[in-house]
């Protein structure tokens, strides 16, 4: 908590300031959870890369459209952002200085990781739809 | 955010050369911080030869010999000289220690002494601690039990039960730890550091304390507990050979272990 350097507030004051935000375990958690899951998720979206490098355009559009491979790719997009969105808020906690910019700039990376994922999940859904 | 160059009235200026006797053969340059608030002067670093042929064998007791011999000015805490009160903390051949316990001879070439790392400072080599002392106050260091003890005699605790808190006792609340962790660098004013987390999780751990769940619930807090990246150089500057981090793990598991 940001004080006034002529702030008469005792050093106790300070050290508590407001409180803890009984808040954090989910996050930590969830960003070494996302982690683990990326291991499999990766190595199989590269299988399939190499595979869909392999095929021309409509044996491409039959990979895709396999559930289990889908299934791969949409999780890949939906936990690869979620991971991305806490590793960048630990980042903006750790180099933000001030309350404001804090929240501002977790606010405005939030809103575009989750237009990212939207957009990713869209386009893989319409391949899968053809 | 981050200062990536010195304000400057901090911007560290050449000092002062006091060379050793002509007669001297075992000569080692102790290349020390100082800084006054009693004048305007930037910090510099003063250069003292010292003859290691007549001083003792630890840094701590070249900067004795230093301010009884040479500078009385020279400002630095010490008390025990054994690595047991804590108080000579300072950052020493690039690494924070305890002057008492680093050998000269372990130091190559010129000896580079700063007080402890991103602390405001008092005077040469003594940080103002003020901060981190609250925060230590704040994790509320002591036991904590609603059921009294009984009557004349001490809480019991198993052998196993003592042996949870070894590695966290021997804590001297020097300090090394916390000014070495880049993430109290940046967050120190909120985020409690690897030795009052320690000291968190030495009262965690203790089988007598009844606070266990009010402990946990006052660190889980993203600033507090959470800033810890496990960069680890709290255990490798340890002095006294501890592992705050590994400390600041188990909290972390404890935090998850009642979540389910």
């Amino acid at each position: 908590m940001a004080q006034p350097s002529n702030s008469m507030r005792t050093p106790l004051a300070k050290a508590r300031g407001l409180g803890s935000a009984k808040s954090g375990v989910h996050h930590w958690w969830y960003q070494r959870l996302t982690a683990i899951a990326m291991v499999p998720l990766v190595l199989s979206a590269i299988y399939l890369i190499f595979r869909i490098a392999g095929s021309d355009y409509n044996q491409a559009i039959s990979l895709l459209q396999n559930p289990f491979h889908a299934a791969i790719l949409l999780l890949l997009i939906i936990i690869g952002f979620w991971h991305c969105m806490l590793g960048i808020q630990v980042v903006i906690e750790d180099y933000v200085g001030s309350e404001w910019g804090r929240i501002l700039s977790i606010m405005v990376v939030k809103a575009i990781l989750i237009l990212l994922a939207t957009l990713s999940a869209l386009s893989l859904l319409k391949i899968v739809s053809i | 955010m981050a200062e990536f160059t010195l304000p400057t009235h901090s911007k560290v200026t050449k000092g002062d050369f006091f060379p050793a006797k002509k007669t001297a053969e075992n000569v080692k340059t102790f290349s020390i911080y100082r800084w006054s608030p009693e004048d305007d002067n930037n910090p510099r670093m003063d250069d003292f030869e010292v003859d290691l042929d007549e001083c003792g064998p630890m840094v701590l007791d070249a900067l004795i010999k230093i301010k009884s011999e040479v500078d009385s000015s020279l400002t630095f805490r010490r008390s025990c000289r054994e690595g047991i009160c804590g108080s000579c903390s300072m950052n020493i051949d690039g690494t924070n220690t305890l002057a008492c316990l680093k050998a000269i001879e372990d130091v190559k070439g010129d000896v580079k002494i700063y007080p402890l790392p991103h602390m405001p400072v008092v005077k040469d080599l003594v940080p103002d601690l003020t901060h981190a002392y609250a925060q230590l106050t704040s994790i509320e260091p002591w036991l904590k039990a609603d059921t009294p003890a009984p009557e004349g005699k001490e809480r019991k605790q198993s052998p196993e039960e003592r042996q949870e808190i070894d590695g966290m006792w021997e804590c001297v609340l020097c300090f090394s730890c916390t000014t070495s962790c880049p993430s109290y660098w940046w967050n120190g004013d909120r985020y409690l550091g690897p030795a009052v987390l320690l000291q968190a999780y030495r009262w965690i751990a203790d089988s007598r304390d009844e606070y266990t769940g009010e402990r946990l619930d006052a660190l889980e807090d993203p600033f507090r507990l959470y800033r810890c990246h496990t960069i680890m150089n709290c255990a490798k500057t340890c002095p006294k050979g501890l592992n705050p981090g590994k400390a600041i793990g188990e909290i972390k598991k404890k935090m998850l272990e009642r979540q389910s």
